[in-house]
């Protein structure tokens, strides 16, 4: 369509961003969906999901919050700079972001590696269930750790696509402070994929209670 | 939004034209073409599910074709047809104008939307003829995960599907709020504008709690995760509990359009403002909020507990309030109107009688004790055919008819246009009347074969099939003949005042010449009406 | 007059009082229906003629006032919440059998019912149940999900793999009602019936003692009816399971303490959990501590116990409940 398509670029602003809430909504639906059965289960087996998160990796886990949340801060700063008409700035702050986002799967990696090699695979495949009291809970908590943690890592991946992308037009000058609600709803993305994290972490590492 | 597409290439008519457009217009017309297509395949699975139906035993088909057959109608209907018709066809051609605005808000995501629909159609449907599904569209865990029929693709597709229809409904809500032109406040927007804004709300909501359930069942047939698996931990009702947190609002997705179109159909053959369009408007948004929490009544017998039992019960009655309060309005529109009997308005009165018994008997199986009878039998099925085609296909042919000369410029033959209604009408009760009597007499639903008692009322039924199949053929064939022969309509054969009518029919590429003219209401057919001028000048 | 109703509406006679309940609620929705479909289609009717277009006018504005629509929509939410209350009294009266009710399993399986009695009887497709008493079905699935739907008693209930569903009602008509599987199964879905037959009290006593009362003669003919009766019945049937998967190397059953705490006088009994929590220790309770033993602890006791959740089936585990019942009406020294 031509340039004349919205009344103005304020307009075309709003747009844009009422559309991102509007998926991050659905987003989060994706998961709260996921929540329910993670409550569920837990509600039917809270001895074996309570034995399977102290049996989870808390350090790695806690470590991927910190850096998370650094990296929710490292965007807003870069959006800032660029509202502040400094884009240079800006991305540099966004190459921070995609440098915490990295590291933040790398640590999954490692999580994930140090799992599989205990023998703990998701549907209760691996060696590990079969020296467990309670294999039964153990899978259903283990399943929905891989998938829950498996399907952010996934959102983790797709944002860090978008904050490259945006970098680049950045890099480019393609983007600058006059469009700057479109780093914001790539900043926006990016809370949401850590807010979910800031729910899983404490579902999936801390509250495993008293052995 | 950095496309430079002149206005040359955009009212260009060749192929290449159409298949790279950016204009709602042509994609909601691309939509309704695809949604079509797949009524008439829908259809024709659910002729043959009849005729297997009309003698006991085995007859045409062996059982497992029959449930293959019964899958493949419910997912085609579904998901191929219902959810994205009246939406993404109608309301994509249409919302834009209705607002006054050019185009929707992110005109390439609408077409992306359109080729998802296209690939999520085509896996879908390559993934169930050559994969055999045979878990009825409700792939209830654990036959949908042990089931010896590959599952993987219809999954996929579905899923895809699922991606066109939040995309789409993103789109419109972001329209509805950011692109009314000047002037045109919430309270004055057409009814149609609200049943699909409501409809996307839903469609935002919901679908991916439906997609997330299809991934988990597509887990477990790849990589055997048995997430609802009861010997590791799962549990099968939950996901009951999450198919049909999408699957019921899912029904007002199909319904709620339709209830726009009836609402803007009645007042333009009433001539009449709505009798409230303030309760229009707040049914709407009441059943797309409150219709997000009555998914247990579908589950009464699955073993919940007592307490989900009579919470779900009440919270469906309510919602039944905001559905009859929308019937009483369009009756009381009729009331000191000046009505002329056209096709639309005969299937909008067909959508009135029939929604009465399909509401209705929607509340009598929302009333736990009955409902522990009513439950997958034949009456819960006639119920929802009620609704579905008695309700959203007699509102598609209505909008059909009523916006045909929007769309093409031409008119449709009155005389076939009413013969077709009626023949739809009577096939439609014949089929279905007596399947309310089936369902009484404890008859189950997909079931191939049944006791020689149930044979009158099932051969009733198939006879009905064939009469509502034939009338179905009929109407295709005149509507197709009128969009090449069609004497022309001129811009507003109806002399309605909805704003849709106050372009070009069809409207140019941009929607308007000039500032949309927009001072009157959409409903206002008083003394001076331009509406009316414009009739009176043919 | 409810029997015209009925042959009209084509519902089946009605075997049970419930059922006769549940039929005047559909007599009185389904007749609401009809007479708010006629008011609406006769108003219709007479506005579209009187309304007829007659030339291109304008029409007045007319709007409906809002007390008109709140009041129609108040009556219409009162009439609909009582049609809730009443059916949903009726559903709360169905799910509670009295205590003592005669409790029989039921065994979904693709695509056969399986009916076993605590005397140890069991048989494939026919149900034997006594007339004006309490019956109670116990119901569980060996693969997908299956309904139980007998439409002469107006009850259907979902046969779950890995969890226990009940139906409870009362037959006071003698005859043999059929039975369908409601819930989509597969390849047989449609052939997956059964038969209910109301026995007097008499031959059900003899039924459930061993013996074939004449009335299910022609319906068992050809059907295998073990008899388990000989070898003890369903709870000897539980014991020996408990004896094989290791259940009594830490309960005894005759009161001595051991690892856990002992099975005789559990069944029915209230226990103390650890945290002070107190639980009838009853089929669910043991449903649950056979999945996730260490969930609920009995107080005193270590969370040693593994989950015997993937290693009984359905009818070894109704075995147990049995074997355990048997135990629970002793009481423990």
């Amino acid at each position: 369509m031509s340039e004349a398509h919205f009344e103005s670029a304020e307009r075309q602003a709003d747009a844009a961003r009422l559309g991102m809430w509007a998926f991050l909504v659905s987003e989060v639906f994706l998961f709260a969906g996921l929540f329910t059965l993670y409550g569920a289960y837990r509600a039917a087996w809270p001895e074996a999901f309570a034995e399977g998160v102290r049996h989870g990796a808390k350090m790695l886990g806690s470590l991927n919050t910190v850096i998370l949340i650094t990296s929710s801060f490292a965007v807003a700063s870069s959006l800032r700079a660029l509202q502040e008409d400094r884009p240079r700035v800006a991305l540099r702050w966004l190459l921070g972001t995609l440098a915490l986002a990295l590291g933040f799967l790398a640590v999954k990696a490692v999580e994930y590696h140090g799992h599989v090699h205990e023998g703990i695979l998701p549907g209760g495949h691996g060696h590990h269930f079969a020296t467990l009291s309670a294999p039964a809970g153990q899978a259903a908590f283990f399943t929905l750790y891989y998938v829950m943690t498996g399907l952010h890592a996934l959102h983790v991946v797709a944002g860090a696509a978008v904050l490259a992308w945006l970098a680049w037009r950045l890099h480019t000058g393609a983007l600058d402070a006059r469009r700057a609600h479109v780093l914001s709803n790539g900043a926006l993305y990016w809370h949401l994929v850590d807010c979910v994290w800031i729910v899983l972490w404490p579902l999936f590492y801390l509250t495993g209670g008293q052995a | 939004m950095s496309g430079r597409t002149p206005d040359a290439k955009a009212a260009d008519t060749g192929l290449k034209a159409w298949l790279t457009t950016r204009d709602h217009k042509r994609i909601g017309i691309m939509f309704l073409v695809a949604t079509t297509a797949a009524m008439a395949l829908g259809g024709v699975f659910a002729l043959l599910l009849r005729l297997e139906l009309l003698m006991p035993g085995e007859t045409i088909v062996d059982p497992m074709t029959y449930n293959r057959l019964f899958t493949l109608h419910g997912v085609t209907m579904v998901w191929l047809f219902m959810i994205p018709v009246i939406p993404s066809g109608f309301g994509n051609y249409l919302l834009p104008i209705m607002i006054g605005a050019r185009d929707v808000a992110f005109p390439r995501l609408n077409l992306a939307s359109f080729y998802i629909y296209l690939v999520g159609a085509a896996i879908t449907l390559a993934g169930m003829y050559f994969g055999a599904a045979d878990t009825g569209w409700t792939f209830y865990v654990p036959y949908s995960t042990t089931s010896a029929a590959a599952l993987v693709p219809v999954l996929l597709g579905v899923f895809t599907l699922g991606w066109s229809s939040v995309l789409t409904g993103i789109n419109f809500i972001a329209t509805v709020h950011t692109m009314r032109t000047e002037g045109l406040g919430w309270m004055r927007m057409p009814l149609f504008v609200w049943t699909v804004y409501g409809t996307s709300i839903i469609q935002v909501l919901v679908t991916p709690v439906l997609g997330m359930a299809l991934m988990l069942i597509g887990f477990d047939r790849l990589l055997d995760w048995g997430i609802f698996d009861p010997a590791r931990g799962g549990d099968p009702v939950l996901y009951q509990h999450l198919f049909w947190f999408y699957s019921h609002p899912a029904v007002y997705i199909m319904i709620l359009p339709a209830m726009g179109v009836i609402s803007d159909v009645v007042c333009a053959f009433a001539r009449k403002n709505p009798f409230s369009y303030e309760a229009i408007v707040w049914s709407t948004m009441g059943i797309t909020f409150v219709g997000l929490l009555t998914w247990g009544h579908h589950m009464f017998t699955a073993g919940m507990s007592t307490f989900g039992a009579g919470a779900f019960g009440i919270l469906s009655m309510l919602v039944a309030i905001f559905s009859a309060i929308k019937v009483f309005t369009w009756v009381g529109t009729l009331y000191k109107g000046s009505i002329a009997l056209d096709t639309p308005l005969l299937y909008v009165l067909a959508f009135l009688f029939l929604f009465i018994f399909g509401g209705m008997t929607g509340v009598a199986v929302a009333t736990t004790s009955l409902d522990v009878h009513w439950h997958d039998t034949y009456f819960v099925v006639a119920h929802f055919h009620f609704i579905m085609v008695g309700g959203t296909i007699s509102a598609f042919l209505a909008a059909l008819h009523y916006w045909l000369p929007k769309l093409s410029g031409r008119r449709y033959p009155e005389r076939l246009g009413r013969l077709g209604a009626a023949g739809v009408f009577v096939g439609f009760n014949l089929t279905f009347v007596p399947q309310f009597l089936l369902g009484n007499r404890g008859m189950p639903r997909r079931y191939f074969d049944y006791p020689p008692a149930m044979h009158t009322l099932n051969a009733i039924s198939t006879v009905g099939s064939w009469v509502l199949g034939a009338s179905m053929l009929f109407i295709a064939s005149y509507l197709l003949r009128s969009l090449l022969r069609g004497e022309p309509a001129g811009d507003n054969p109806w002399g309605a005042a909805g704003f849709e009518w106050r372009t070009s029919s069809p409207p140019p590429v941009h929607n308007w010449t000039g500032e949309p003219p927009f001072e009157r209401g959409a409903y206002d057919y008083t003394e001076g009406s331009p509406a009316l001028e414009g009739a009176r000048d043919e | 007059m409810s029997d015209l109703l009925r042959q009209l509406l084509m519902l089946p006679d009605p075997a049970s009082e419930a059922a006769r309940e549940i039929d005047v609620l559909h007599f009185v929705v389904l007749g609401t229906t009809l007479v708010g479909f006629l008011a609406v289609a006769c108003v219709t009717a007479w506005w579209l003629w009187r309304y007829r277009r007659r030339g291109d006018r304008p029409t007045e504005r007319v709007t409906g006032s809002r007390r008109l629509e709140l009041s129609i929509g108040g009556a219409l939410l009162t009439l609909f919440v009582g049609w809730w209350v009443v059916g949903f009294l009726q559903y709360l009266d169905l799910q509670d059998a009295p205590e003592g009710a005669e409790e029989i399993y039921v065994t979904g399986k693709q695509w056969m019912w399986k009916f076993a009695w605590p005397s140890g009887r069991a048989v494939v497709g026919v149900l034997p149940v006594p007339v004006d008493r309490d019956v109670r079905l116990v119901l569980t699935s060996r693969d997908v999900v299956h309904s139980f739907f007998v439409p002469a008693l107006r009850m259907k209930q979902d046969a779950l793999p890995g969890r226990f569903t009940r139906l409870d009602f009362r037959a006071d008509r003698l005859g043999t009602y059929p039975v369908y599987c409601a819930e989509y199964c597969g390849q047989s879905h449609a052939r997956m019936g059964a038969t209910v037959v109301v026995l007097s009290a008499e031959d059900y006593a003899d039924w459930v003692a061993g013996r074939t009362p004449a009335t299910l003669v022609p319906l068992l003919k050809g059907r295998e009816v073990p008899d388990v009766a000989a070898e003890g019945g369903l709870a000897a049937e539980g014991r020996r399971v408990m004896q094989r998967v290791g259940c009594l190397a830490c309960h005894s059953l005759d009161g001595s303490p051991s690892v856990g705490p002992t099975l005789l006088g559990l069944y029915g009994s209230e226990v103390e959990l650890q945290g002070g929590e107190r639980v009838v220790a009853d089929s669910d309770y043991l449903t649950r501590a056979l999945r996730d033993p260490n969930g609920q602890i009995v107080a005193g006791y270590d969370p040693v116990m593994p989950s015997f959740e993937e290693q009984l089936s359905a009818e070894e585990r109704v075995a147990i409940f049995e074997a355990l019942r048997a135990l629970g009406d002793e009481e423990a020294p």
